[in-house]
Formats: C-alpha cells, sequence, structure tokens
C-alpha cells in the first residue's frame, strides 16, 4: 500500500494554477523524486502537504487516512517532515536548540511541571537530548553543537536544517533542493545521507531537486511538473528522456 | 577563556554552569539580603522598586525578547494586578491569597488580549497593545465605585504570616521573594519545550510551526505568562506607592517596561534585571544631577522621559546586546586577559529578528 497519496490537488493563485489536478503515490521506502523548472509548483506540493496552504479541490492521504483539512501544525506529529528551500532555521538559537524543537512533537510533559522543571520534565529532556545527539552524530555536527545558527556557514546550515526534520522521526520526509546553494562535495555528502536516511533509518523521501546526477543517484521513482501539471512520471531515466520533460527544460511551449 | 569540559547531558539543562556562577549568585545573594541591615530607609525603598520592575522586566522579556511579540499595553497589567491586590486586601482578604491571585487574574487579561491579537505583530501589534492599555486607563479613572477613581485608593497593609509588612523593608523582602521565583519560573520555562517552542516562535512561525508548535496557543500563553508576572509586580508596587492613582499606569510607564527590556538585553533573564536597574536609576541620578547641569536643562521640562527614549535609540543603534551584551563583553575581555578580542568591541550590525520589530 501506498504511503503517501494526492489525488487531484489543486489550488490556484489569483489567476495562476500554482497546481493542477497533480496526482501522485509515495510508495513505503522509497525515495520520489519531484523535478520541473523554477515556478512549475514544485514548492507549493510540499507546502500543502504540510498545509501552509490549502488545496482549493482534491485528497491528501498518509497511512490511509485523509489529512487535506488538518491544521499545519498536527502534521510534524503525523510524521511528516519538511525542510525548506531557503532554509528556515531559528537563526538566533543554537543548532543544540534547533534540533531540540524538532523533538517538539514529542513532548509530553505539562506546563505545570515545566515551570518547576520537575524530574518528569528533566527525565524527557535527557531522553530528547540523547534523540538529538544521534542525529548529530549522524550527520557529523559535533563541532557546531553550541554554535549560533546565524554564524554558520551555509551548507552547514543546509546539513542542520535536514537534522532537525529528522529529530521529529517522520516516517515521511520532505526535502525542497537539498542541494541548492551547495557545492560539488556537499552534494556528494548530502546524497550519501538521503540514501542513509532511506536505507538505515527506513524513512521515506520525497525529494524536489533540480541536480540531475543527485536525482539519479538516489531516486526510485521521479515526477515530472510543468505549469502545475504533471508530465511525466516514471524512473529517472525514462522521465529525463521524455520529450515534455526535454521541452520544458529547453524552455519550449508545452501544449495544453 | 574557560573552556567548559562537559561529561554529562545533566550539565547543559543545569540553572548555574560552573562553581564560580553559584559562588558570585550565592554572594550577590547575601548581599541583597543583609542590605536592609546598613542601608537607608530611602533606599531600601528604591532597591525593593527595582526588584518590582524587575519582575515586570522578567515577564515583558519572555514576550519581546523570546517570543518576538511586542507590548507598548504592561503598564495596564501592572495596574490590573495593583487594583486587584488591593481591592480584594480592602474586603480583608490575607495578602499571601491576593498575591497569587492578582497574578492568575492578569494572566487572564492577558490570554483575552493575547487571542484577538493573534495575527498582529511589529507596529501593529504596538498600535494594538497600546489602546489596549488606554482603555484600561480609562476604566482605572471612571469605575469609580471599585478604583476610587481620581480620589485614590489607599492600599490596606499587607501582613504575611501575621506580621504586618508596613515599612520598605517588609515589602523589599517580599519583592526579592516574588523576584527569585519569577527567575526560576522562567528560566526553567526557557530550558523546557514551551520556552523552546517561544523561541520558534520569535525565529520563524513557518516552521515553528511544521514542528508541530501550535502558534496561537503558544503566542497566548506567552502573553498570559507576561501579563501574570507583571500583575504580580502590579500587586508589589501598590505597596510600594501605597497609594493608587489611576493616571499612573500611562504610556510612560509601558514605554519604561520597553526601555527594561531593550536597554537591558533582548532575550536575556539577566538583562531584564539590569534594565530594570537602570530605568529606576536613571531618575534618582537626574534628581542628583540636575541643579549643577548648565544652560538651565535641569529645569526643561520632560528631561527625564526624553532621556528614556534617547537611551532607547542609542542601544538599539549601538548595542544591541544592551547592557547583558556588554557584560558578557567586559566578562569576555577579562577571561581572555593579555590578548585582546577587537571583534568582540566592534559595532554590532545584525540584529535579532524580534529586534527589527516584524
Ligand atoms: N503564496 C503565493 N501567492 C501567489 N503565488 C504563489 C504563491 N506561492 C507560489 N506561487 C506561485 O505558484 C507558482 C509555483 O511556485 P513554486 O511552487 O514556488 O515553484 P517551484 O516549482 O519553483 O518550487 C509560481 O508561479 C509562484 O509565483
Ligand atoms: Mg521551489
Amino acid at each position: 500500500m501506498s504511503l503517501f497519496q494526492a489525488r487531484d490537488i489543486s489550488v490556484r493563485f489569483g489567476g495562476i494554477r500554482a497546481v493542477d489536478a497533480v496526482s501522485f503515490d509515495v510508495h513505503q521506502g522509497e525515495v520520489f523524486s519531484i523535478i520541473g523548472p523554477n515556478g512549475a509548483g514544485k514548492t507549493t506540493i510540499f507546502n500543502l502537504i504540510s498545509r501552509i496552504y490549502s488545496a482549493t479541490s482534491g485528497k491528501l492521504i498518509f497511512e490511509g487516512e485523509e489529512f487535506t483539512r488538518t491544521p499545519a501544525w498536527r502534521i510534524a506529529g503525523l510524521g511528516i517532515a519538511r525542510t525548506f528551500q531557503n532554509i528556515e532555521l531559528f537563526p538566533n538559537a543554537t543548532l543544540l536548540q534547533n534540533l531540540l524543537i524538532g523533538r517538539h512533537c514529542h513532548s509530553r510533559v505539562g506546563f505545570i511541571a515545566e515551570l518547576g522543571f520537575l524530574p518528569s520534565v528533566r527525565k524527557a529532556e535527557l531522553h530528547h537530548r540523547e534523540k538529538v545527539e544521534d542525529v548529530i552524530a549522524f550527520l557529523g555536527l559535533e563541532r557546531y553543537r553550541d554554535s549560533l545558527i546565524a554564524n554558520l556557514p551555509y551548507g552547514v546550515r543546509k546539513v542542520v536544517e535536514l537534522g532537525r526534520a529528522l529529530c521529529i522521526e517522520p516516517k515521511l520526509l520532505l526535502l525542497d533542493e537539498p542541494s541548492s546553494g551547495l557545492n560539488v562535495e556537499e552534494t556528494e555528502g548530502m546524497g550519501f545521507w538521503i540514501e542513509d536516511i532511506k536505507k538505515d533509518l527506513g524513512i521515506t523521501v520525497i525529494m524536489v531537486e533540480h541536480d540531475m546526477s543527485l536525482v539519479n543517484q538516489v531516486s526510485d521513482r521521479v515526477m515530472a511538473l510543468n505549469y502545475g501539471k504533471v508530465i511525466a512520471m516514471g524512473t529517472p531515466r525514462a522521465v529525463q528522456s521524455h520529450p515534455e520533460v526535454v521541452k520544458a527544460y529547453l524552455g519550449g511551449e508545452v501544449d495544453a | 577563556m574557560r573552556h567548559l569540559f562537559r561529561t554529562r547531558y545533566q550539565q547543559d539543562i543545569a540553572l548555574w554552569r560552573h562553581n564560580g556562577d553559584r559562588f558570585w549568585y550565592a554572594l550577590l545573594a547575601l548581599i541583597v539580603l543583609l542590605a536592609p541591615a546598613v542601608l537607608g530607609e530611602f533606599y531600601i525603598g528604591e532597591l525593593g522598586a527595582v526588584f518590582i520592575f524587575a519582575i515586570a522586566g522578567v515577564g515583558l522579556m519572555l514576550l519581546v525578547g523570546y517570543t518576538g511579540l511586542i507590548s507598548l499595553g504592561h503598564a495596564a497589567f501592572l495596574g490590573i494586578g495593583a487594583y486587584t491586590n488591593a481591592v480584594l486586601l480592602a474586603q480583608g482578604v490575607p495578602f499571601l491569597v491576593t498575591l497569587p491571585i492578582a497574578g492568575l487574574f492578569t494572566a487572564l487579561c492577558g490570554a483575552a488580549i493575547g487571542r484577538p491579537t493573534l495575527r498582529m505583530s511589529g507596529l501593529y501589534l504596538a498600535i494594538a497593545t497600546l489602546a489596549f492599555g488606554s482603555i484600561v486607563g480609562t476604566v482605572f479613572q471612571k469605575w469609580t465605585a471599585v478604583t476610587g477613581g481620581f480620589d485614590g485608593f489607599a492600599v490596606p497593609t499587607p501582613y504575611v504570616f501575621g506580621m504586618s509588612i508596613e515599612g520598605a523593608t517588609g515589602i523589599y523582602y517580599v519583592s526579592l521573594a516574588v523576584l527569585v521565583l519569577v527567575l526560576l519560573v522562567a528560566a526553567n520555562l526557557l530550558r523546557s519545550p514551551t520556552g523552546r517552542a517561544l523561541v520558534a516562535i520569535r525565529d520563524s512561525e513557518v516552521s515553528a510551526q511544521s514542528m508541530g508548535i501550535h502558534l496561537a496557543r503558544y503566542k497566548t500563553l506567552a502573553f498570559a505568562i507576561s501579563a501574570g508576572m507583571t500583575g504580580l509586580a502590579g500587586a508589589l508596587f501598590a505597596h510600594y506607592v501605597r497609594y493608587l492613582a489611576p493616571d499612573a499606569f500611562d504610556v510612560l510607564l509601558s514605554v519604561q517596561f520597553v526601555t527594561i527590556v531593550f536597554v537591558g538585553g533582548l532575550g536575556s533573564l539577566r538583562g531584564a534585571v539590569l534594565g530594570a536597574m537602570f530605568v529606576r536609576l536613571l531618575p534618582q541620578f537626574i534628581a542628583v544631577v540636575r541643579d549643577s547641569l548648565p544652560f538651565g536643562i535641569g529645569r526643561l521640562p520632560g528631561l527625564e522621559p526624553s532621556l528614556f527614549g534617547l537611551t532607547l535609540v542609542l542601544v538599539i543603534l549601538f548595542q544591541p546586546g544592551g547592557l547583558n551584551g556588554m557584560w558578557l563583553k567586559t566578562k569576555q575581555w577579562f577571561q581572555a586577559f593579555p590578548f585582546k578580542r577587537q571583534a568582540s568591541f566592534r559595532r554590532q550590525k545584525s540584529y535579532a529578528r524580534s529586534e527589527r520589530l516584524r
């Protein structure tokens, strides 16, 4: 069964249909990539899934349950984590604090207990810290643990954002252009992490990406989007040689 | 430089990181506990007022410095706390009951103002809270049946465990105890999920939401906690002034509170205390030097508010870290001593988002 399904989802902003009747299934344990030229509607799909935007029509289904109208703050609790195209970390907090905020949806302590920092809170904090340290070790972020995000280089921040999403312990991870702004080496590292996330952590990934070599390296299936519409879906090779996709990337007009 | 060698995660959630800290804070505690034995009644009264303002400062710091929401209406919360306390005392309710009720009731009022302003930030929120403040001020003036209006309200003497705390010293110790409690609660919150949620909202609402943080709930909570602490300060303030006048809780007082958090240093509890010291001591300082100022500057009306405004602007422009930032830099300088760290003292140009007042 599919872990995630989008059924004919659409959203319009004023006159434009940013996402137009898009349907796709993501299977448990795969890396599913979304490609397409700028403005194709890729990020908008992520914003629909994380419920920052509401779909004008269509359905979103996760583990067999519809969540088209679930409030945005509940999405992490369902087990869906994401990163942002233009890094959205908490810049005036340390790396450690950023990752701990990723644990928020797992926090069960009461407000009154927090006021007194009761033993239950202390115990929960230590448990969160252990989980966070696992992620820090996984991504090799030890040396930046106490740095303010604002003082970290872009490449590191990109990894921190991935780490923060992993702290949610998601079943489904949405990565919006994980390699943008990274140099060749860093992109390669990102590729290995995505493979590890799939193989070792067993997390299903939906990735929006422009770097075709990264897409080829990690993806099981690819969906190509243009003007908010699906123009091709299948193996990475097949999608890249699809005539519509070639046309879209060469900037040719696509017949509606 | 001091480097901390950590061997357990416990160390990162401890309130005090080194034994050195513990020593200095113990010394400070001893000094403030013994101060009434040394200082005269007037100075103890003023120091008590510093504590009261620091309590409100910690409350506003949680809202402005940690959640990134501004309020220009905190004088109203101080007033609500003050009147609640005084009115209940006059009904014969004991002080140890009226004090927490004043805090809780003001917290409720805070939640009530937090709720409708959820979608506002920056200038809009500033104006909404300013309006709230002036509405409450008008209520204090017009609701004469309860507040006594401009006739004022004589605050009954509080009793703690049968002892009357009439003089400045009594209020001094009660305020000190409440300040310590408020600081402890704030520090506990900040090392718990709730405190981190507030910081997350301050830095990025959209990603806070994706981390599972319910924006409406936490913003309302921040307003409630902030108002509640300010209400506690108000209850004590009533005893400091002894006679409540409805026009004491005006915009200028709200601006003083905002000055506390900005001059003290956004995002630091120590800053709230330092800021309160500044705000209470500046008028005293002006009073002392007033007569010796040249060109009759000392006799100009509005000298005090102008100086508050001027410092606020200067701090925002040149020292975004506020007094707390200066303190940290000086400490660093001593720790690094023979080595100078030029960069630490260079003018800071990066502002936290909360400092830009979205
Ligand atoms: N909040 C919004 N308001 C108006 N238009 C939007 C909004 N978000 C996205 N769009 C439009 O939707 C289209 C798709 O954008 P996006 O999903 O960001 O593209 P990309 O595939 O490059 O990630 C673009 O034309 C963009 O201008
Ligand atoms: Mg995009």
